[in-house]
């Protein structure tokens, strides 16, 4: 549906766009972080493509990923403590040309950074910021990058796939039941 | 033997007329709606009237998960209720956690405030919370709910330190 729109891309920046896939009628583009902004700002202005509307932007933690079945030549291996280890995606649709494409980032553990996309599409405000509370993906050039659903005193990023999946940080228990009863 | 009976007396006041605080977070809070609605209607035992203040009531029912997030919100809405007092837990989540075993969810509202009926159920049936609803009437008239026992055992202290002095 949007290849017409991954094609625009590849000619215009080149080696900026490292791979593009197309699945069940997604396209999507891995782009080198550096680029990001300059590729954001040109699916946004350009009068062909219009990308207007933000629609999500989140993470997913690639640290116990593996390839399923027969592994494809240029396929993405798994994740060996060196290779980046968060993939950051934005989903975005051209409400004039009824399509969307999904931008892919990849950061690396030591360094989770991108730069934000939120002086481009406000709506990106809050969606930027679950990512950084959930993931600790930190958007460089956003407003306000605070914690959204979690309490400051909370520590690490629960969505992580090395966050212990029961550790609970409480803020507030009961203190009648020490030599009360 | 007359502040037996006075007490007493008070007891059969509170239990048929509690005033409700509905701290709904969840689903349940449809469950809640059709206890409180004509068709099961809480009214029936005295309960019909949900005050959207805390300081104006004196049954806490908590319809739905607590977050950590939640606890100091609600550990402050039950100190700012009237004493005497009295907590029912609505489902499974308030009661335990239910099926949420994470880093949001609290193990259950006794982990912040003492609860005095549990009602288990995702959700529960509105029979159930009716259920709930007499045994706490019962447990009122007896006079062994928290808050109750918790000014006993103030009232024997401050006795105690009269005599001391």
């Amino acid at each position: 549906m949007a290849q017409s729109v991954l094609d625009a891309l590849k000619a215009k920046f080149g080696d900026a766009i490292e791979r593009t896939e197309s699945s069940h009628g997604d396209e999507t583009a891995v782009v080198k972080a550096a680029k990001l902004v300059e590729i954001a700002t040109f699916l946004r202005d350009d009068p062909k493509l219009a990308f207007d509307a933000p629609v999500f932007c989140t993470a997913i933690d690639l640290v116990h990923w593996q390839p399923v079945g027969p592994v494809l030549p240029g396929a993405r291996p798994a994740y060996d403590g060196v290779s980046p280890r968060f993939e950051v995606c934005y989903q975005l649709r051209s409400t004039t040309f009824k399509r969307r494409i999904r931008l892919k980032i990849f950061v690396t553990e030591a360094k989770p950074t991108v730069a934000s996309l939120t002086p481009l599409w406000p709506g990106f405000n809050w969606q930027e910021r679950e990512t950084f509370d959930m993931y600790g993906i930190r958007f460089e050039g956003h407003p306000d990058l605070r914690r959204i659903y979690l309490y400051e005193e909370f520590i690490g990023y629960p969505l992580r796939k090395d966050y212990p999946k029961e550790k609970r940080q409480p803020l507030v228990r009961r203190t009648d039941l020490v030599g009360d009863h | 033997m007359i502040t037996t009976k006075l007490e007493d007396a008070a007891n059969w006041g509170r239990k048929f007329s509690l005033f409700s605080y509905p701290f709904v977070t969840a689903c349940c809070g449809m469950e809640f709606m059709s206890v409180a609605a004509p068709k099961y209607d809480i009214a029936r035992f005295g309960a019909e009237f949900p005050r959207f203040s805390p300081r104006q009531s004196d049954l806490l029912m908590i319809v739905g998960t607590i977050t950590e997030k939640q606890g100091p919100a609600l550990k402050r809405v039950y100190d700012q209720m009237t004493e005497p007092k009295w907590v029912l837990a609505f489902g499974v989540c308030a009661s335990t956690g239910g099926f949420y075993q994470n880093y949001h969810a609290m193990p259950g509202a006794d982990q912040v405030i003492p609860v005095d009926v549990y009602v288990p159920g995702c959700p529960p049936r509105p029979e159930q919370v009716l259920d709930a609803l007499i045994l706490l009437q019962q447990r009122i008239q007896r006079g062994d709910g928290h808050s109750q026992l918790r000014l006993k055992r103030e009232k024997i202290v401050m006795k105690q330190r009269e005599a001391e002095e």
